[in-house]
Formats: structure tokens, sequence, C-alpha cells
């Protein structure tokens, strides 16, 4: 263990440590632009320049040079004041110091380090150099003429991503980064280069002159369009969300976040239910109504059903609260029937261990041998994807993969398209099966592409069994994981909300959320209460409808598909009349004449935490016991293939289908992807 | 001696016969300060600071590249800017609000603006009878620009020298 001084501080680090680590240890901050904690150290911008005491007679790196014994380490002398001084004069050589028209004034790390470290006036009078900007796609906007050349989007590419697609080209005066072949940048995470960017060089397409950072209201929730639970920032300014950015939470999302977090955030302003609408009884269409009426509609339909014909359905986007809000109204009406899962997936929801992600998302950084079975970790869970590979990047992990094939920017074993290759991995005859006899930490993941099936519960009995035979279960590693698409699934489920009923005996529905193919099921003559935020495929079928609150317009509780609790924050105030959902089904019961034991929200939340004592630990994970689930009777349909859970990353909620943005990537992505696979197949 | 000099000027009324001598002076020899208002005006100086107006280039092209500057230094929060790329790409404000009735004249908006699109005229005669009058837009802005452009201009020049 080297110990070294600092400033005068002594400092004693892990050998390999560099010295910009070290200082940061002791909360000194070395200016850099191209060293990033989790990216590769190529030391090129020269900013982060220390002096080292006994070494050689000039500046070292610091993200570079790692400590060693003895050394005296002095980050503020003369000599590495001139020496930035020297290297921001020359970054700023050819940067074009249009900082008012750039959209990362404010938030600019050349900015700030320029005014520490920068001259008041230039001593080049010779021409600047320009270069041509490329054409990224619809998200990311570039102005390359600002570009230091830091090398922290190409690195995040290669390293983070996994696509090769930006690099450095040409030498000397007529270094560019660019696409090597013009064309756009295909990663679900590509909006992450925007944020490690030092420079306005790429800058985030749809917020491109919207605001500066210091007029924007910074709230912290975390993001509900895939199960990740991703801690994200919302910026809101005058009652709209403006931009949202990742947030550093290191067992979930790091500090990455995909581009549907990131970018579906217009999806809040479209499209969205504003007041109470009711269909008239006349001419059979919708129309605006008080909320005393809409409520008063839904009242007396509710009291004139019986209540074994009554059922609630909640959606992939709905919290804790109003899930529980709603069961109690149910059972208040004498209604057990109620489900969360109504994008049919079908498996055991008895065990907690059987539905969750047992290992955690930190947890795959310790497997050695990781099985996805039914699912396509990239679109589903794109920053659990991002962990995968870096567990591959790390220690070269060997992935099998049954189901459907995709690009996951990391090698694997594609060990077949249907539950056959489950079977055969159980019998143990396969090579994959004998490199997960021999793991020490193996772990299996089981997507919903498997479970959206009638025999879903089946192939979570098999997927047991494997867990159980190839050692995935020890004291202190559980390697069973089912990862979910919908961000209210486990939180609903962990409360109880699924049930058995015969939907086609169903009179009466209440949808919160609720815009899947379902819908299609529900019988014609049927009363449907729809409860949500946007004007969609739920609400076209409505005969009543209450105007809900969306996921930055209320702090509520959600449970991630690890189990995580976690309780979020409320950036702007919802629309029109819109409420929040748990109050408008509280006054439901009012008006029902059965009011809901609990007045505000933090007495619902202790009544939540007393029947569910796991939801107390906020942003804790509860690990359940390790039990038996799934159901080995259920006849298994071992040929048919698996298919994959999601078809287009982009529109998988109501927020993402309101989004003009979300459209654009589908259009720009999504088509593109398939038209090159078209073309590389003929 | 001070009480006799004292006693004596008092009864002779000296301070009055004083006074009355520079109430007639003025009265007969220097000129009237008293101007007849809204047929003549006072000078003013370059740097007066009146009505606000949003400058352009001589080619017809605003100055206001809604860099927000000006937003984030009023201290009296009366101006408000929303932009958004124009159709060839470059940013330009969609809004551009000053609130006449909150703002303080102090003149810090146009030391922030790097491009001298907004300036405190010369203007001060906008009396108006409605507060509402008073909520300026960016079309009125712009309309006072090219109104005063050519003293506004005159007034840049001439305060240059001590900046």
């Amino acid at each position: 263990m080297p110990k070294l001084t600092i400033n005068g501080t002594e400092v004693e680090v892990e050998p390999g440590t560099s010295i910009i680590q070290a200082a940061e240890m002791l909360g000194i901050e070395i200016p850099r632009f191209c060293y990033h904690d989790r990216l590769s150290v190529p030391a090129n911008c020269r900013m982060c320049l220390v002096e080292v005491k006994g070494g050689p007679p000039k500046p070292v790196a610091s993200c570079a040079m790692a400590c060693a014994e003895g050394m005296e380490v002095e980050t503020d002398s003369d000599m590495v004041r001139k020496a930035r001084k020297g290297v921001m004069e020359f970054l700023l050589i050819n940067h074009p110091l249009d900082c008012p028209i750039c959209d990362q004034g404010g938030e600019c790390d050349l900015q700030d380090q320029a005014m520490g470290y920068g001259y008041d006036r230039s001593r080049y009078h010779e021409n600047k150099r320009a270069v041509k900007d490329k054409q990224l796609g619809p998200l990311i906007k570039t102005v390359m003429t600002r570009c230091i050349h830091c090398t922290r989007c190409v690195r995040f590419g290669e390293e983070i991503a996994g696509v090769t697609e930006m690099g450095v080209l040409n030498r000397g005066e007529d270094v560019e980064i660019g696409t090597f072949v013009d064309k756009v940048i295909s990663t679900e995470l590509s909006g992450n280069m925007i944020d490690i960017c030092p420079v306005g060089a790429l800058t985030s397409k749809p917020y491109a002159f919207q605001s500066r950072p210091g007029e924007l209201t910074k709230t912290e929730p975390f993001d509900v369009h895939d199960a990740v639970g991703s801690n994200i920032r919302v910026d809101s300014r005058g009652g709209e969300v403006k931009r949202v950015l990742p947030r550093l939470h290191e067992d979930i999302n790091e500090e990455w976040i995909s581009d549907k977090t990131r970018f579906a955030y217009d999806g809040l302003l479209n499209q969205r239910l504003d007041k109470p609408y009711v269909r008239d009884a006349e001419t059979g269409r919708l129309r605006q109504s008080s909320w005393h009426e809409a409520l008063a509609v839904a009242a007396e339909a509710m009291v004139n059903v019986k209540a074994n014909r009554m059922c609630g359905l909640v959606g992939d986007l709905v919290d804790v609260e109003t899930t529980v809000a709603l069961k109690d109204l149910l059972k208040e009406m004498g209604s057990e029937n109620h489900e969360c899962r109504v994008d049919g997936a079908m498996f055991d929801t008895s065990e907690r261990s059987g539905y969750i992600m047992n290992t955690t998302i930190a947890g795959i950084e310790e497997a050695d041998a990781i099985l996805l079975v039914g699912t396509l970790p990239r679109w589903e869970a794109s920053l659990i994807n991002a962990r995968i590979r870096k567990t591959w990047v790390d220690k070269k992990v060997p992935v099998g993969v049954i189901g459907p094939e995709a690009d996951l920017t990391y090698p694997y074993e594609h060990l077949g398209d249907s539950v056959n290759a489950l079977k055969t991995l159980k019998s143990g005859r396969s090579d994959f099966a004998k490199t997960l006899k021999d793991a020490e930490k193996p772990m299996i993941i089981i997507g919903m592409g498997a479970l959206y099936r009638p025999d879903g519960a089946g192939i979570q009995a098999l997927a047991r069994e494997i867990a159980d035979k190839f050692g995935m279960i020890k004291d202190d590693w559980n390697g069973f994981n089912m990862l979910h698409t919908a961000a209210g699934r486990v939180g609903a489920l962990d409360v109880g909300f699924s049930g058995d009923f015969d939907i086609d005996k169903m009179r009466l529905f209440y949808l919160v959320n609720v815009d899947t193919e379902i819908l299609d099921f529900i019988p014609k003559d049927a009363f449907v209460i729809y409860q949500g935020h946007h004007g969609d495929r739920g609400a076209m079928r409505a005969d009543v409808i209450l105007p809900g609150a969306a996921y930055t317009e209320k702090s509520s509780l959600y449970v991630n598909t690890e189990g995580r609790v976690q309780l979020s924050a409320r950036a702007v105030f919802p629309p029109g009349e819109a409420r929040e959902d748990w109050k408008i089904i509280r006054a439901l019961s009012e008006t029902l004449d059965k009011p809901l034991a609990y007045n505000d929200v933090f007495e619902l939340r202790e009544r939540i935490t007393t029947e569910w004592a796991h939801f107390e630990n906020i942003d804790g994970i509860v690990k359940p016991e390790w039990s038996d689930f799934g159901d080995k009777e259920i006849e298994v349909d071992f040929d048919a293939p698996l298919a994959a859970a999601i078809d287009n990353f982009y529109m998988t909620n109501v927020i993402c289908r309101a989004s003009e943005i979300m459209a654009q990537c589908a259009e720009s992505f999504v088509e593109d992807s398939t038209e090159m696979l078209r073309e590389a197949a003929e | 001696m001070f009480a006799f000099d004292k006693t004596v000027r008092s009864f002779l009324l000296s301070e009055i016969v004083q006074g009355l001598k520079l109430t007639f002076m003025y009265m007969f020899t220097r000129p009237r300060v008293t101007i007849n208002y809204p047929y003549e005006k006072g000078p003013i100086s370059p740097r007066f600071r009146g009505e606000h107006a949003l400058r352009r280039y001589p080619n017809g092209e605003e100055r206001c590249i809604a860099c927000k500057l000006c937003e984030a230094i009023c201290p009296a929060l009366a101006i408000t800017i929303e932009a958004e790329p124009r159709e060839d790409g470059s940013r330009r404000t969609t809004r551009y609000d000053i609130d006449m009735t909150k703002c303080i004249y102090c003149g810090l908006c146009q030391e922030a603006c790097p491009v001298d699109a907004i300036v405190e005229g010369p203007n001060f005669e906008y009396a108006v009878e409605t507060r509402e009058e008073l909520y300026y837009n960016k079309d009125k802005l712009l309309a006072n620009g090219d109104r005063w452009e050519a003293q506004i201009a005159a007034n840049i020049v001439a305060d240059s020298p001590y900046r």
C-alpha cells in the first residue's frame, strides 16, 4: 500500500491508484477533461498536470501516473498553475468561444476551468480551424468546432455501450471525432455521450436552446420506463419538464440512463387527460364533465354491479400507493378480483423470490456464468445489459442465450430458440451446462419473453430447477432472476395485487393505466372506468375517464425488478384538473360512502408498511427466503420459440407513444436496423 | 464686540437685503432654467437609461441570440425569454418579454448583453394609461430598436472610449 503526501496531507492508497483518484479521496479537485472514473485513461487533454517532487523536473499527468511510495504531490504550485495555463491557452486556440449560443453554457467544464486558468485575451492571430458538423441522429446535436478531442465519447462507445461507431479520424491539425461511415449512433445509451462531453460539442437535440441550467428546478425522482428504476434528475421550468438527466446510484444505473428514460419526457405534454370525461348515453361519445359528475357516474356503476363481477387492473406505470388504494376499495366493495399482469405474463406470484431479481443489478458483476432465457436485456433493461457488458469486459464472463438472437453488445453462445434448449441444458449434456456447473456464482435471468405464454409458470418452474441443479442457490448467492419490463409490476405483486378470475364474466373494470392488448378481451357490454394520464387505447374504451398523474407529477413508491423500494419526488404538478392517482380512488370511496381509512399519503404509507414491512426499507432490498414456486403440473410447449418481450424499444408505454422524439427515434433507429437486416439477408 | 455687531446687523435687516440681492440678481441677470417641457427638452447623457429596445444588425438580422444572460442578471426578474432553434438552425428567441412595471432601470441587462442587443435607449416618454401596455413583448422591443437605432448607435459610439 503506497503512502504519499498530496499538498502536505498524507494518504495511503491501494496499489495502482492514480494520483487524481488519491487526490479525490482527500477532496482535492484536479481539473480534467479527458479523465472519467468509468472510462479508460488516455491522458490526452493534459489538464490534470501536477508537480511530483522527487520525480523528473516536469509536470506529470495525474490521471495516468500511479501513486508510488513517498511521492510528494503538489496540485496547486506555481509550476502547476503555469503548466495548466499553457494547456488551457492551447485548448482555446481552436475553441470558438461561442458560449452565449452554446447549450453547454453554464454547465461546461471548459468554461468553468477557463475562469480559473484562462488568459483574458488571445495571443493567437491566425484563423481558427472549423470542423464540419456530424449527423448523429435525432438525439445528439453536434457542433464539432467546439470539440477539444478528449475522446470521452469514443471511449464510452467502445467500453460502455459496446458500439465502435465513433472514432478519431486524421491527425494533427485535421483531427476530427466522427463516425467512420456517415451514420447515426445506434445504441440505446447514446444520450450519455451528451453528459460526458466536457464541452458543447455533443448536446441534446430535443433540448436545443430550451433553457439554461440556472433557471431549471431540479428534482430527484427515478424512471418508470423500464423496471430498472434508474435514478434520474428531472429539470423543469414553468411546470414543464425540460430534460431528464441521470443521477448517480452505484447499485442500479451507475451514472448512465437509457435514451428512452432521457428523451421520452416530451410525451408528458402530449395527449394528456386533463379533465374527467363521461360517455354520453345518447350519443355514445365521450364528453367533458366535472369531477363530481364523473365520480358519481363511476360510483353508480360500481354499486349496480355484483361484487364478484367487478375487477381492478393496474398497468405498467402504477405506483404502490394507488395499487393498495384500489385493492382496499375493491375489498370494501367485496371484490377480490385484481390483477397487475395485464401484458399477459403468466407466472407464479406466490413467492417473492420467484419474481424478483435476487442477484441484484450490482451482483451481476460477481457472476461468472450468465444464462439469459427469453429476454433481450438490451431492449428490456438497457442498464442491466450495460452491467452484463461491464462484467464481460472485466472478466469475459460466459453468456448463454435461449431465445431470440440479437446484438447484445457482448459475445454469447446461442443455445436455442425454444424451451427445448432449457431441457437439454437441464440434462447437463451441453458444453454450456458444464460451464454453469463449474462456475462459482452462476446466474439465470428469465425474461418476460418466456412468460408471455400460457405455460409461463411451467417455464418458471423449469428455470427454478435449473437454478437448483447448477448450484445457483448458495448461502451468500442467489442466481435466480426474473427480469420485468414494467416499473409497477414488482410493487403490485408485493402487495398481492394478482389473482385468478374469469375475465369474460366481469361486468365492471376499473383500469388504472391499462393500455395493453388485454383491452381486446374486455366484454363489449362491460362498464369500464379508466384512470390514467394519457389518452391512449384504454381511454378510448372507457365509459368514465378519471385523469391521473404521470410519474413526474407525484411522490410515490415504486419497487424495481430487484425488489428495491424507491420513493420518488414530485417535479411538476399534474395538468389541468388531473389529480394524484390514490387521491382519486380515495375520493371515489367517499362518493361510494365507504371512505378508505387514510386521509393523506403518510397515513396511506403507514397502512402499507403495517401490512408489508419491507416498504419501510426505502432504497434497500429485503432478500426473500428461497422457496418453492412455479407450476410443474403445467404442460410446457417445448417447441414453440421464445419471442422477445419488446419489439420496439422506443414504443413501450403510453408516455413513449405520445412522445415525438421517441417516434423520430423509432423511425431512424428501428426501421433503419430492420432495413439493414433485410439488406444483409439479401 | 460680536454681540454688538450681530445686533446692528439684525436691526439693519442685512440678511434680508443679502437674500433679496440674490433674488433680484437671478430675476434680471441669469438665464431662466425652467423649460417649456413638451416642446423643449433638457440634455441627457449618452449613458441615460430609458426605455428598452432590441437592436438589429444593419442587414436587418436581429442581434439577440437568446443567451439569457440578461434574464439571469436581472435583479427585478423583469425579463422572460423562451428560445428554440429557428428554421435555419440558429439560436433565436421565440419570446422576449420585459415587464416594465418590475424593471428598476439598473442597466445590468445591457451590461450583460454580449452582442449589444438589449439596450436602454434615450427615450423616457412612454407613459401609458394601463399596466398592460407596460408589459413589453419582442415586437414592441424590436420596434423600439428600429425607431431609436440612430440615436442608440450614436450613444454607444459616444460612450465607447470609457468602456
